[in-house]
């Protein structure tokens, strides 16, 4: 495999940390959604830079569906639910942005001592791919938890999807059993959108999730 | 023989499949809870053919001595559900609770989900496992909040946030395996099937190994609900229909805990792997006596019981952790007794809260009195689940602990301890529920009586006596397990 190859999978796989870093310090429902659609278009450019330099046609069905669903439909849909909601501008953050993207450099780096020296054996490519991959994985459970809010959770979420779509991709030669399921895990994004936050919305007429803990079954 | 076994294989994943597309289309009727329940029975002589008849195993799929245990208590279990299911559902749609329209999609997620703890037992592929793991807790999440009650969309938001972020990192996990496995193997199918993984572990790089095996055990504890990765299951249990808390409790659990137990087979055959023994080990002893002290406060009826399942979820992983022969074999026979004692006592805890109209602890009271065969059924199921004998999990439970006290004597104490302590809990709560004056509504149950009894029948068998070729299947596949 040439270095030039190489270099291109390897910026691929940087600019995905780099929007999943964009993803943390959003400050705006639509430019949170606006930053996902990048975050899927990067992903799927790298996914179809890897099928065409492991000559791996069906790779490039990944990469299609990555583009379509998530790149386009999931964030038209986010951009109706949040005008329908009205919460342009309800980011929430449970901490403040700074100390968020401090944690997540700090994950970066994590990722990056933990994966390198034992992946020594596994390729050039993989090896810096699977770095990459652990750290959006890593920050996309950050936003997780350091958001209130279920849209920026279920965007949270899908970042991690893009993150293992990554690491699937970079492991040469992995069966095609992994693009079925991640075929099926931007199916289980579509539902959960729809059901859930339709559901919420029908009950509360707010989509942050704290307002659920008001509910819980328990009493003290 | 051989093709017979395929045909069976088939037979296990295409009944429930069908028969949720014809659940899915046929209108609203009395009918299809039968239907259910028929096709649930199907699946299960299905299951217990393959006994008799396995096929040789394939890329994708795999009837092994293992999983061949799995996946008839599985389809069993599925099949009394059915039927309880049947007069749960029934008084449901009288109360309104249930319209039909979403009866229709209960019944249709309810085979949806056999299909997928089927297809995740039988598979031999790491990554067709994961999808089959994944789509169980799919139809797990849509059916717990399938009241839409403000509480039931809380517990399926947070079943759905913390099941799938467990289900991602168990994926991250799964490609570390194929990392690790296909410089060996080579690239392609190979390389995700159990049974050559099992074959050439010793030759895998062990450092990406230790690194893989955190991430499921970590992705795929989290569905098994081991202390600190439980905080879904009480609120699942709790504000989902009753049939979903016993599947919940007495399947999906045991279904992640075997993908656990794949992984875990895959390690220890690999001398340079750190050894997987003592991580399920503390998480599991860490599961029970969280799972024993917070069965203290419950009030809520179904989420005592969902601790319960913590606790006993541990318990297990505490045993297989333990490994060796006799811890194997009692954690075996401790998760099969768990999944009947648990499901039928499920079952009772159903009927008393439709018949009470409530699951609040307090408002429940004189059972054996208002209702005889419910209250002494619980009666009988906590004396079960909480290790008195002579039921078998009193002997598993004692095995478990004799069989730590002679390797590591602490360990053993705090076990003993906390089961203690759970059965303490159990004790007083059960007090308050089935004796003294009767409180609250006094009609007489329309209960399924026939799937509690014949669990408890086979619970109290158990302990007594168990069959010898089920004793030698037993210590067969423990000694499998290492």
């Amino acid at each position: 495999m040439d270095q030039l190859a190489l270099d291109v999978a390897h910026l691929f796989a940087g600019g995905l940390v780099l929007v999943s870093f964009m993803l943390l310090y959003q400050d705006r429902m639509t430019g949170l959604v606006n930053v996902f659609a990048l975050h899927a278009l990067v992903v799927s450019s790298s996914v179809a830079w890897q099928a065409n330099i492991q000559q791996a046609p069906h790779l490039y069905i990944t990469a299609a569906i990555a583009l379509a669903v998530k790149a386009f439909v999931i964030p038209m849909a986010l951009h109706r639910i949040i005008v329908r909601l009205g919460i342009h501008r309800e980011i929430d953050p449970v901490v403040g942005i700074g100390q968020t993207m401090l944690a997540g450099i700090g994950l970066v780096a994590l990722s990056i001592m933990v994966m390198l020296p034992i992946t020594a054996q596994a390729g050039t490519l993989a090896r810096e791919d699977l770095a990459f991959a652990l750290s959006v994985v890593l920050l996309g459970l950050l936003m997780m938890i350091s958001r209130r809010n279920a849209v920026s959770q279920v965007i949270g979420f899908m970042s991690i999807e893009n993150g293992l779509i990554l690491a699937a991709t970079g492991a040469k030669g992995m069966p095609l059993v992994v693009e079925i399921s991640v075929a099926f895990s931007i199916l289980v994004a579509l539902i959960v959108i729809g059901v859930f936050l339709f559901r919420i919305r029908e009950r509360f007429d707010s989509v942050d999730i704290h307002t659920l803990h008001e509910h819980r079954g328990e009493q003290p | 023989m051989t093709d017979l076994g395929s045909f069976i294989v088939g037979a296990v994943l295409v009944i429930p499949v069908v028969s949720a597309a014809l659940l899915a289309l046929l209108p609203d009727d009395r009918t299809t809870a039968w239907l259910n329940a028929t096709a649930a029975f199907l699946t299960f002589i299905s299951a217990a053919v393959l006994f008799l008849a396995r096929p040789s195993p394939g890329r994708y799929l795999i009837v092994d001595d293992l999983n061949v245990v799995f996946i008839v208590l599985s389809t069993f279990v599925g099949f009394t559900t059915s039927v309880f299911s049947a007069s749960y559902i029934a008084h449901e749609l009288e109360t309104g609770r249930l319209t039909p329209l979403y009866l229709r999609f209960y019944h249709a997620m309810y085979q949806t989900l056999m299909f997928g703890m089927n297809l995740a037992l039988l598979s031999n592929n790491v990554g067709l496992m994961w999808v089959a793991v994944e789509l169980s807790t799919l139809t797990t999440v849509l059916m717990v909040g399938i009241y839409r009650t403000p509480a039931a969309l809380e517990a399926a938001w947070k079943y759905f946030l913390l099941g799938s972020v467990g289900i991602a990192l168990a994926l991250f996990g799964t490609i570390l395996v194929y990392l690790a496995a296909h410089s060996v193997v080579g690239e392609g199918l190979d390389a995700m099937a159990w049974d050559v993984l099992v074959q050439n572990a010793p030759q895998f790089d062990p450092a990406l190994l230790n690194l893989s095996f955190v991430f499921l055990l970590l992705g795929y504890g989290t569905k098994v609900g081991l202390v600190p990765l439980h905080a879904w299951l009480p609120d699942a249990h709790a504000e989902g229909p009753t049939p979903i808390s016993a599947v919940l409790s007495g399947l999906l659990l045991n279904v992640a805990l075997f993908a656990v137990l794949r992984f875990k087979s895959i390690m220890s055959a690999n001398s340079g792997a750190l050894a997987p023994g003592p991580l399920m080990v503390s998480l599991g002893l860490l599961s029970v006596i969280f799972a024993s002290f917070m069965l203290y406060r419950r009030t809520d009826i179904k989420r005592m019981f969902a601790y319960s399942s913590i606790e006993h979820m541990g318990i297990i992983t505490f045993a297989f952790g333990m490994g060796g022969p006799l811890a194997n074999f009692a954690g075996l026979l401790h998760m099969t007794l768990h999944s009947l004692t648990k499901s039928a006592i499920f079952f009772c805890v159903g009927h008393i809260a439709q018949v009470k109209g409530t699951q609040h602890m307090p408002d429940i009271r004189g059972l054996t009195v208002s209702h005889p065969v419910l209250g002494w059924g619980l009666v009988f199921g906590v004396a079960a689940i909480g290790g008195l004998p002579p039921m078998g999990i009193f002997m598993t439970e004692f095995l478990i602990v004799t069989t730590t006290f002679a390797r590591y004597p602490v360990l053993a104490v705090v076990l003993g301890l906390s089961l203690l302590v759970a059965l303490g809990a159990l004790l007083l709560r059960l007090n308050g529920l089935s004796f003294g004056d009767p409180h609250g509504s006094a009609e007489p149950a329309k209960a399924s009586f026939v799937p509690i009894f014949a669990h408890f029948a086979l619970v109290f068998v158990a302990g007594i006596w168990l069959p010898p070729a089920l004793v030698i299947w037993f210590q067969h596949v423990a000694n499998l397990l290492g």
